[in-house]
Protein backbone atom coordinates (compact mmCIF):
# COMPACT_ATOMS: atom_id res chain seq x y z
CA UNK A 1 0.00 0.00 0.00
CA UNK A 2 2.89 2.39 1.30
CA UNK A 3 4.63 1.25 -2.09
CA UNK A 4 1.99 1.86 -4.40
CA UNK A 5 1.48 5.44 -3.07
CA UNK A 6 4.79 6.48 -3.60
CA UNK A 7 5.04 5.26 -7.19
CA UNK A 8 1.93 7.46 -7.98
CA UNK A 9 3.34 10.59 -6.74
CA UNK A 10 6.07 9.58 -9.19
CA UNK A 11 4.02 8.83 -11.94
CA UNK A 12 2.56 12.09 -11.01
CA UNK A 13 5.83 14.25 -11.10
CA UNK A 14 6.29 12.69 -14.75
CA UNK A 15 2.66 13.59 -15.55
CA UNK A 16 2.97 17.80 -14.22
CA UNK A 17 6.80 17.64 -16.12
CA UNK A 18 5.47 16.93 -19.36
CA UNK A 19 2.77 18.82 -19.11
CA UNK A 20 4.84 21.90 -17.48
CA UNK A 21 6.87 21.12 -21.10
CA UNK A 22 3.53 21.11 -23.21
CA UNK A 23 3.04 25.01 -21.86
CA UNK A 24 6.17 26.02 -21.97
CA UNK A 25 6.33 25.35 -25.49
CA UNK A 26 2.73 26.52 -25.85
CA UNK A 27 3.42 29.83 -23.91
CA UNK A 28 6.05 30.64 -26.39
CA UNK A 29 3.59 30.68 -29.12
CA UNK A 30 2.97 33.87 -28.67
CA UNK A 31 2.61 35.51 -32.06
CA UNK A 32 -0.44 33.04 -33.24
CA UNK A 33 -1.22 35.02 -36.49
CA UNK A 34 2.38 32.88 -37.52
CA UNK A 35 0.77 30.32 -37.25
CA UNK A 36 -1.12 31.16 -40.69
CA UNK A 37 2.25 32.00 -42.61
CA UNK A 38 3.01 34.65 -44.51
CA UNK A 39 1.15 34.55 -47.72
CA UNK A 40 3.51 36.69 -50.19
CA UNK A 41 1.52 39.70 -52.19
CA UNK A 42 2.03 42.01 -55.28
CA UNK A 43 2.67 45.30 -54.05
CA UNK A 44 2.72 47.80 -56.56
CA UNK A 45 4.07 51.23 -56.03
CA UNK A 46 1.45 54.22 -55.76
CA UNK A 47 1.74 58.48 -55.79
CA UNK A 48 4.76 58.40 -58.22
CA UNK A 49 4.24 61.78 -58.64
CA UNK A 50 1.04 63.97 -57.73
CA UNK A 51 -0.57 64.27 -60.84
CA UNK A 52 -0.78 63.17 -64.66
CA UNK A 53 1.00 65.70 -65.58
CA UNK A 54 4.73 66.20 -64.08
CA UNK A 55 4.34 70.50 -65.52
CA UNK A 56 3.66 70.00 -69.17
CA UNK A 57 4.58 66.40 -69.68
CA UNK A 58 2.70 63.53 -69.39
CA UNK A 59 3.80 61.54 -65.60
CA UNK A 60 3.20 57.83 -65.47
CA UNK A 61 0.50 58.04 -63.29
CA UNK A 62 -3.63 57.85 -64.46
CA UNK A 63 -6.55 59.08 -63.56
CA UNK A 64 -8.15 55.90 -61.86
CA UNK A 65 -11.18 53.95 -63.20
CA UNK A 66 -14.57 56.15 -63.29
CA UNK A 67 -12.50 59.29 -62.28
CA UNK A 68 -13.29 62.31 -64.26
CA UNK A 69 -10.60 65.04 -63.73
CA UNK A 70 -11.79 68.28 -64.88
CA UNK A 71 -8.21 70.61 -65.26
CA UNK A 72 -7.74 74.63 -66.12
CA UNK A 73 -4.47 75.66 -67.26
CA UNK A 74 -2.44 78.55 -67.72
CA UNK A 75 0.27 79.81 -69.17
CA UNK A 76 1.14 83.96 -68.26
CA UNK A 77 3.56 85.62 -70.67
CA UNK A 78 7.13 86.17 -69.99
CA UNK A 79 9.32 87.86 -67.41
CA UNK A 80 11.35 89.05 -69.45
CA UNK A 81 8.50 91.45 -70.78
CA UNK A 82 9.26 93.88 -67.83
CA UNK A 83 6.87 95.90 -65.85
CA UNK A 84 5.13 97.25 -69.32
CA UNK A 85 3.76 93.84 -69.88
CA UNK A 86 3.53 93.32 -65.74
CA UNK A 87 5.98 90.81 -66.25
CA UNK A 88 4.10 88.61 -68.50
CA UNK A 89 0.69 88.91 -66.57
CA UNK A 90 -0.46 90.72 -69.22
CA UNK A 91 -1.05 87.50 -71.57
CA UNK A 92 -2.41 84.42 -71.00
CA UNK A 93 -2.77 80.84 -72.62
CA UNK A 94 -5.26 78.71 -71.43
CA UNK A 95 -6.33 75.32 -72.04
CA UNK A 96 -9.33 73.62 -70.74
CA UNK A 97 -9.47 69.66 -70.83
CA UNK A 98 -11.09 66.75 -69.10
CA UNK A 99 -9.61 63.39 -68.65
CA UNK A 100 -11.59 59.78 -67.73
CA UNK A 101 -10.06 57.06 -66.39
CA UNK A 102 -11.98 53.89 -68.36
CA UNK A 103 -9.77 51.48 -66.14
CA UNK A 104 -7.34 52.16 -63.90
CA UNK A 105 -4.65 51.58 -66.56
CA UNK A 106 -6.46 53.33 -69.33
CA UNK A 107 -7.11 56.81 -69.79
CA UNK A 108 -8.94 59.45 -72.28
CA UNK A 109 -8.66 63.22 -72.53
CA UNK A 110 -10.07 65.98 -74.29
CA UNK A 111 -8.54 69.57 -74.12
CA UNK A 112 -8.73 72.73 -76.06
CA UNK A 113 -5.94 75.48 -76.04
CA UNK A 114 -6.77 79.22 -76.94
CA UNK A 115 -3.04 79.14 -78.44
CA UNK A 116 -3.72 78.50 -82.27
CA UNK A 117 -7.36 77.11 -81.46
CA UNK A 118 -6.07 74.00 -80.80
CA UNK A 119 -7.99 70.84 -79.92
CA UNK A 120 -6.38 68.18 -79.04
CA UNK A 121 -7.12 64.23 -77.91
CA UNK A 122 -4.84 61.64 -75.86
CA UNK A 123 -4.57 58.07 -75.08
CA UNK A 124 -2.77 57.07 -72.25
CA UNK A 125 -2.13 53.67 -71.46
CA UNK A 126 -0.32 52.22 -68.50
CA UNK A 127 1.49 48.98 -69.42
CA UNK A 128 3.84 47.53 -66.56
CA UNK A 129 3.32 48.64 -62.76
CA UNK A 130 6.19 49.14 -60.83
CA UNK A 131 6.20 46.48 -57.65
CA UNK A 132 7.69 44.77 -55.47
CA UNK A 133 6.69 41.28 -53.52
CA UNK A 134 5.39 38.52 -55.29
CA UNK A 135 5.68 40.07 -58.82
CA UNK A 136 8.67 42.63 -59.42
CA UNK A 137 9.02 44.98 -61.47
CA UNK A 138 11.23 48.04 -61.46
CA UNK A 139 9.81 50.54 -62.91
CA UNK A 140 6.34 51.55 -64.42
CA UNK A 141 5.90 52.11 -68.52
CA UNK A 142 2.93 54.05 -70.15
CA UNK A 143 2.44 54.59 -73.92
CA UNK A 144 0.77 57.97 -74.97
CA UNK A 145 -0.86 58.64 -78.35
CA UNK A 146 -2.12 62.13 -78.82
CA UNK A 147 -3.62 63.99 -81.67
CA UNK A 148 -3.71 67.89 -82.06
CA UNK A 149 -6.02 69.77 -84.42
CA UNK A 150 -5.03 73.83 -85.10
CA UNK A 151 -8.41 75.57 -86.30
CA UNK A 152 -7.00 78.82 -86.68
CA UNK A 153 -8.21 80.55 -89.48
CA UNK A 154 -5.94 79.51 -92.63
CA UNK A 155 -3.71 82.68 -93.49
CA UNK A 156 -4.26 82.66 -97.15
CA UNK A 157 -7.97 81.38 -97.83
CA UNK A 158 -7.54 81.41 -101.33
CA UNK A 159 -4.81 78.84 -101.52
CA UNK A 160 -5.84 75.42 -101.69
CA UNK A 161 -5.39 74.57 -98.20
CA UNK A 162 -5.77 70.82 -96.80
CA UNK A 163 -7.41 70.21 -93.01
CA UNK A 164 -4.57 67.71 -92.95
CA UNK A 165 -2.21 69.83 -92.68
CA UNK A 166 -3.29 71.15 -89.17
CA UNK A 167 -2.93 67.95 -87.66
CA UNK A 168 -0.32 66.73 -85.26
CA UNK A 169 0.80 63.47 -83.61
CA UNK A 170 2.49 62.83 -80.75
CA UNK A 171 3.50 58.66 -79.00
CA UNK A 172 5.61 59.11 -76.06
CA UNK A 173 7.24 56.05 -73.93
CA UNK A 174 6.92 56.91 -70.21
CA UNK A 175 9.15 55.10 -67.97
CA UNK A 176 9.08 56.15 -64.28
CA UNK A 177 10.13 54.94 -61.36
CA UNK A 178 9.87 56.03 -57.09
CA UNK A 179 13.15 55.27 -55.94
CA UNK A 180 12.24 56.77 -53.08
CA UNK A 181 9.44 57.77 -50.74
CA UNK A 182 9.86 61.41 -51.88
CA UNK A 183 12.07 61.16 -55.16
CA UNK A 184 10.18 59.80 -58.35
CA UNK A 185 12.24 60.11 -62.22
CA UNK A 186 11.09 59.50 -64.94
CA UNK A 187 11.90 59.72 -69.26
CA UNK A 188 9.92 60.21 -71.60
CA UNK A 189 11.09 59.20 -75.17
CA UNK A 190 8.70 61.08 -77.51
CA UNK A 191 8.19 61.30 -81.19
CA UNK A 192 5.84 64.07 -82.55
CA UNK A 193 4.81 64.16 -86.19
CA UNK A 194 3.57 67.30 -87.86
CA UNK A 195 1.95 66.90 -91.47
CA UNK A 196 2.96 70.48 -92.66
CA UNK A 197 5.80 72.21 -91.98
CA UNK A 198 7.19 75.75 -92.47
CA UNK A 199 10.20 75.26 -94.35
CA UNK A 200 12.31 71.98 -95.50
CA UNK A 201 14.67 72.63 -92.35
CA UNK A 202 12.54 71.48 -90.36
CA UNK A 203 11.65 67.98 -90.11
CA UNK A 204 8.13 66.17 -89.69
CA UNK A 205 8.92 64.05 -87.15
CA UNK A 206 10.88 65.47 -84.63
CA UNK A 207 12.96 63.22 -81.86
CA UNK A 208 12.97 64.23 -78.36
CA UNK A 209 13.67 63.01 -75.19
CA UNK A 210 12.00 64.17 -71.87
CA UNK A 211 12.86 63.74 -68.66
CA UNK A 212 10.65 65.08 -65.38
CA UNK A 213 11.32 64.33 -61.69
CA UNK A 214 9.89 65.24 -58.30
CA UNK A 215 10.67 65.23 -54.87
CA UNK A 216 8.58 65.60 -52.04
CA UNK A 217 8.85 68.52 -49.72
CA UNK A 218 6.06 67.59 -47.31
CA UNK A 219 3.49 64.55 -47.39
CA UNK A 220 1.24 67.37 -49.71
CA UNK A 221 3.83 69.56 -51.50
CA UNK A 222 6.36 68.79 -53.86
CA UNK A 223 9.05 70.49 -56.31
CA UNK A 224 9.21 69.14 -59.89
CA UNK A 225 11.62 69.66 -62.33
CA UNK A 226 11.58 68.94 -66.18
CA UNK A 227 13.37 68.90 -69.15
CA UNK A 228 13.16 68.26 -72.90
CA UNK A 229 15.95 67.75 -74.95
CA UNK A 230 15.08 67.89 -78.86
CA UNK A 231 17.83 65.79 -80.96
CA UNK A 232 19.88 68.28 -83.37
CA UNK A 233 18.84 69.13 -86.87
CA UNK A 234 15.24 68.74 -86.81
CA UNK A 235 14.32 72.59 -85.64
CA UNK A 236 14.96 75.54 -87.64
CA UNK A 237 17.09 78.22 -85.90
CA UNK A 238 15.20 80.15 -82.87
CA UNK A 239 13.62 76.90 -81.18
CA UNK A 240 14.71 75.86 -77.81
CA UNK A 241 14.11 73.22 -75.18
CA UNK A 242 11.36 73.16 -72.75
CA UNK A 243 12.37 73.53 -69.05
CA UNK A 244 10.19 74.09 -66.17
CA UNK A 245 10.67 74.03 -62.22
CA UNK A 246 7.27 73.38 -61.10
CA UNK A 247 5.61 73.10 -56.83
CA UNK A 248 2.64 70.79 -56.75
CA UNK A 249 0.64 70.94 -53.52
CA UNK A 250 -2.46 69.20 -53.18
CA UNK A 251 -5.76 69.67 -50.79
CA UNK A 252 -8.05 66.86 -51.12
CA UNK A 253 -9.58 66.49 -54.32
CA UNK A 254 -7.21 69.38 -55.69
CA UNK A 255 -4.07 69.33 -57.47
CA UNK A 256 -2.33 73.10 -57.81
CA UNK A 257 0.18 72.73 -59.80
CA UNK A 258 2.32 76.18 -59.92
CA UNK A 259 5.42 76.69 -62.53
CA UNK A 260 7.70 78.46 -64.24
CA UNK A 261 8.02 77.31 -67.36
CA UNK A 262 9.66 78.67 -71.18
CA UNK A 263 6.72 76.95 -72.69
CA UNK A 264 3.87 78.83 -73.51
CA UNK A 265 1.95 75.88 -75.38
CA UNK A 266 0.61 72.47 -72.70
CA UNK A 267 0.69 70.16 -75.44
CA UNK A 268 3.37 67.88 -76.82
CA UNK A 269 3.77 69.52 -80.43
CA UNK A 270 3.71 72.89 -78.75
CA UNK A 271 5.89 72.26 -76.44
CA UNK A 272 8.15 69.78 -77.68
CA UNK A 273 8.43 71.65 -81.37
CA UNK A 274 7.63 75.02 -81.41
CA UNK A 275 8.89 76.43 -78.18
CA UNK A 276 10.48 79.56 -78.31
CA UNK A 277 11.53 80.82 -74.94
CA UNK A 278 15.04 81.12 -73.82
CA UNK A 279 15.02 80.53 -70.25
CA UNK A 280 18.01 81.90 -69.25
CA UNK A 281 17.55 85.26 -71.37
CA UNK A 282 14.63 85.19 -68.87
CA UNK A 283 11.66 83.79 -71.09
CA UNK A 284 10.45 82.57 -68.34
CA UNK A 285 6.69 82.23 -67.92
CA UNK A 286 3.85 82.02 -64.81
CA UNK A 287 1.77 79.63 -65.27
CA UNK A 288 -0.29 76.58 -63.41
CA UNK A 289 -2.58 74.00 -64.08
CA UNK A 290 -5.66 73.24 -61.62
CA UNK A 291 -7.02 69.78 -61.34
CA UNK A 292 -10.20 69.03 -59.93
CA UNK A 293 -11.09 65.49 -59.76
CA UNK A 294 -15.09 63.58 -59.41
CA UNK A 295 -15.78 60.62 -58.76
CA UNK A 296 -18.53 59.56 -62.05
CA UNK A 297 -18.52 55.81 -62.77
CA UNK B 1 1.57 0.29 -13.14
CA UNK B 2 2.12 -0.22 -16.80
CA UNK B 3 -2.26 0.51 -17.26
CA UNK B 4 -1.55 3.71 -15.32
CA UNK B 5 1.62 4.85 -17.31
CA UNK B 6 -0.52 4.36 -20.45
CA UNK B 7 -3.59 6.09 -18.90
CA UNK B 8 -1.24 9.46 -18.10
CA UNK B 9 0.31 9.22 -21.40
CA UNK B 10 -2.74 9.42 -23.28
CA UNK B 11 -4.29 11.59 -21.34
CA UNK B 12 -1.25 13.76 -22.28
CA UNK B 13 -1.63 13.54 -25.56
CA UNK B 14 -5.33 14.01 -25.28
CA UNK B 15 -4.26 17.09 -23.53
CA UNK B 16 -1.95 18.56 -26.12
CA UNK B 17 -4.33 17.23 -28.94
CA UNK B 18 -7.32 19.21 -27.22
CA UNK B 19 -4.65 22.67 -26.95
CA UNK B 20 -4.01 22.12 -31.25
CA UNK B 21 -7.81 21.93 -31.87
CA UNK B 22 -8.88 24.92 -29.97
CA UNK B 23 -7.15 27.33 -31.87
CA UNK B 24 -9.83 28.81 -34.95
CA UNK B 25 -8.78 31.46 -37.84
CA UNK B 26 -9.69 33.30 -40.90
CA UNK B 27 -7.95 34.42 -43.63
CA UNK B 28 -10.87 37.06 -44.98
CA UNK B 29 -11.89 38.59 -42.21
CA UNK B 30 -13.77 42.50 -42.63
CA UNK B 31 -12.73 45.02 -41.64
CA UNK B 32 -14.36 48.52 -42.41
CA UNK B 33 -14.23 51.55 -40.62
CA UNK B 34 -16.53 54.46 -41.33
CA UNK B 35 -15.90 58.61 -40.13
CA UNK B 36 -18.99 60.39 -40.14
CA UNK B 37 -19.01 64.46 -40.08
CA UNK B 38 -21.75 67.26 -41.48
CA UNK B 39 -19.67 67.70 -44.79
CA UNK B 40 -18.46 64.09 -45.95
CA UNK B 41 -19.22 60.16 -44.90
CA UNK B 42 -15.94 58.46 -45.38
CA UNK B 43 -15.87 54.60 -45.68
CA UNK B 44 -13.54 52.15 -46.47
CA UNK B 45 -13.48 48.00 -46.42
CA UNK B 46 -11.22 45.40 -46.37
CA UNK B 47 -11.35 41.76 -47.07
CA UNK B 48 -8.41 40.31 -45.89
CA UNK B 49 -8.05 40.30 -42.41
CA UNK B 50 -6.13 37.59 -40.55
CA UNK B 51 -6.86 36.65 -36.70
CA UNK B 52 -6.65 33.63 -34.83
CA UNK B 53 -7.76 32.54 -31.08
CA UNK B 54 -6.90 30.57 -28.96
CA UNK B 55 -9.83 29.52 -26.82
CA UNK B 56 -7.01 27.83 -24.27
CA UNK B 57 -5.47 31.09 -23.29
CA UNK B 58 -8.01 32.98 -24.44
CA UNK B 59 -5.71 35.30 -26.22
CA UNK B 60 -6.91 36.86 -29.44
CA UNK B 61 -4.79 38.65 -32.55
CA UNK B 62 -5.87 40.36 -35.85
CA UNK B 63 -3.77 41.24 -38.68
CA UNK B 64 -4.56 44.15 -41.81
CA UNK B 65 -2.55 45.46 -44.26
CA UNK B 66 -3.56 49.33 -44.59
CA UNK B 67 -3.59 48.75 -48.55
CA UNK B 68 -6.09 45.98 -48.84
CA UNK B 69 -8.64 48.71 -47.76
CA UNK B 70 -11.23 49.74 -50.52
CA UNK B 71 -12.57 53.17 -50.96
CA UNK B 72 -15.00 54.18 -52.89
CA UNK B 73 -13.36 57.04 -54.24
CA UNK B 74 -9.72 56.11 -56.10
CA UNK B 75 -8.12 59.57 -54.27
CA UNK B 76 -9.06 58.99 -51.23
CA UNK B 77 -7.89 55.43 -51.17
CA UNK B 78 -4.34 57.04 -52.83
CA UNK B 79 -4.44 59.90 -49.64
CA UNK B 80 -5.30 57.64 -47.11
CA UNK B 81 -2.05 54.99 -47.98
CA UNK B 82 0.40 58.00 -49.27
CA UNK B 83 -0.68 60.83 -46.17
CA UNK B 84 -2.83 59.84 -43.22
CA UNK B 85 -1.76 56.34 -42.83
CA UNK B 86 1.87 56.04 -44.35
CA UNK B 87 1.39 52.39 -45.52
CA UNK B 88 4.49 52.10 -47.08
CA UNK B 89 6.60 52.78 -43.51
CA UNK B 90 3.56 51.18 -41.43
CA UNK B 91 2.00 48.15 -43.74
CA UNK B 92 0.14 46.80 -40.77
CA UNK B 93 -2.38 47.64 -38.71
CA UNK B 94 -2.33 45.00 -35.53
CA UNK B 95 -4.32 43.61 -32.65
CA UNK B 96 -2.80 41.30 -29.67
CA UNK B 97 -5.61 41.03 -27.08
CA UNK B 98 -7.13 38.76 -24.49
CA UNK B 99 -10.81 37.68 -24.31
CA UNK B 100 -11.25 38.08 -20.57
CA UNK B 101 -13.87 35.38 -19.80
CA UNK B 102 -12.90 32.82 -22.57
CA UNK B 103 -14.57 30.57 -20.31
CA UNK B 104 -17.92 30.80 -20.98
CA UNK B 105 -17.36 30.60 -24.92
CA UNK B 106 -18.06 26.77 -26.27
CA UNK B 107 -17.87 26.32 -29.77
CA UNK B 108 -19.17 22.89 -29.84
CA UNK B 109 -22.95 24.25 -29.01
CA UNK B 110 -25.29 27.01 -30.99
CA UNK B 111 -25.62 30.18 -29.27
CA UNK B 112 -24.42 33.76 -29.11
CA UNK B 113 -22.14 35.22 -26.18
CA UNK B 114 -20.79 38.38 -25.90
CA UNK B 115 -17.30 38.41 -24.24
CA UNK B 116 -14.79 41.23 -23.25
CA UNK B 117 -12.17 41.59 -25.36
CA UNK B 118 -9.06 44.00 -23.68
CA UNK B 119 -5.49 43.97 -25.75
CA UNK B 120 -3.70 46.39 -27.39
CA UNK B 121 -4.11 47.94 -30.58
CA UNK B 122 -1.41 48.72 -33.19
CA UNK B 123 -2.25 51.54 -36.03
CA UNK B 124 0.30 53.94 -37.76
CA UNK B 125 2.79 52.46 -35.70
CA UNK B 126 1.03 53.63 -32.32
CA UNK B 127 -0.22 51.60 -29.77
CA UNK B 128 -2.87 51.91 -28.10
CA UNK B 129 -4.90 49.96 -25.20
CA UNK B 130 -8.67 49.29 -26.06
CA UNK B 131 -11.20 46.94 -24.20
CA UNK B 132 -14.60 46.17 -26.35
CA UNK B 133 -17.18 43.86 -26.49
CA UNK B 134 -17.20 41.01 -29.13
CA UNK B 135 -19.84 38.68 -30.16
CA UNK B 136 -19.23 35.15 -30.79
CA UNK B 137 -22.29 33.23 -32.78
CA UNK B 138 -22.50 29.66 -33.32
CA UNK B 139 -25.07 28.90 -36.47
CA UNK B 140 -25.30 25.02 -37.33
CA UNK B 141 -21.42 24.70 -36.13
CA UNK B 142 -20.28 28.46 -38.30
CA UNK B 143 -18.50 30.19 -35.78
CA UNK B 144 -18.86 34.22 -36.25
CA UNK B 145 -16.95 36.85 -34.55
CA UNK B 146 -17.95 40.10 -34.57
CA UNK B 147 -17.18 43.75 -32.90
CA UNK B 148 -17.74 47.06 -32.68
CA UNK B 149 -15.32 49.96 -31.51
CA UNK B 150 -14.25 53.41 -31.35
CA UNK B 151 -11.26 55.21 -31.56
CA UNK B 152 -9.78 58.66 -32.12
CA UNK B 153 -7.82 59.64 -34.89
CA UNK B 154 -5.44 61.92 -32.60
CA UNK B 155 -4.51 58.44 -30.49
CA UNK B 156 -2.31 57.16 -33.83
CA UNK B 157 -0.65 60.28 -34.39
CA UNK B 158 -2.47 60.31 -38.11
CA UNK B 159 -2.17 64.04 -39.06
CA UNK B 160 -5.06 65.94 -40.35
CA UNK B 161 -4.42 68.87 -42.38
CA UNK B 162 -6.59 71.96 -41.45
CA UNK B 163 -8.45 72.51 -44.79
CA UNK B 164 -9.69 68.65 -44.55
CA UNK B 165 -10.50 68.85 -40.72
CA UNK B 166 -14.25 69.24 -40.78
CA UNK B 167 -14.23 66.08 -43.38
CA UNK B 168 -12.92 63.54 -40.93
CA UNK B 169 -14.61 62.56 -37.96
CA UNK B 170 -12.54 62.79 -34.39
CA UNK B 171 -13.64 59.66 -34.16
CA UNK B 172 -13.72 56.40 -36.14
CA UNK B 173 -16.01 53.76 -36.02
CA UNK B 174 -14.44 50.51 -36.67
CA UNK B 175 -16.74 46.82 -37.54
CA UNK B 176 -14.96 43.65 -37.69
CA UNK B 177 -16.03 40.26 -38.55
CA UNK B 178 -14.78 37.04 -39.59
CA UNK B 179 -16.06 33.77 -39.98
CA UNK B 180 -13.72 31.35 -37.84
CA UNK B 181 -12.31 27.86 -38.84
CA UNK B 182 -10.54 25.06 -36.85
CA UNK B 183 -6.59 25.67 -37.25
CA UNK B 184 -4.78 22.16 -37.33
Amino acid sequence: MKRSTKTDWRWSLLALILLFTAEMGYAQEDDLLALLGEEETTDYTFATFKANRVINLHSIENTAKGVLDIKISHRFGFLSGGPYELWGLDQASIRIGGEYGISDRLMIGLGRSSFEKTYDGFVKWKVLRQSKGKKNMPFTASLLATTAIKTLRFQDPDRDNLNSSRLFYTFQGIIGRKFSESFSLQLSPTLVHRNLVETNAEANDVLALGIGSRMKLTKRSSINFEYIYVLPDQLAEGFTNSLSIGFDIETGGHVFQLHFTNSTSMIEKGFIAENTGNFFDGDIGFGFNVSRVFTVN
Amino acid sequence: MKNKFVAILSFILMLSFQIQGQKYFSKTGDISFSSKTPLEDIEAESHTASTVIDLESGKIQWAVLIKSFEFEKALMQEHFNENYMESNKYPKAKFAGTIEDVEKLDFSNDGSTVVVVNGKLNIHGETQNISTNATFSITSGKITGMSELKIAVADYNIEIPSVVKDNIAKEITIKIKAHYEALN
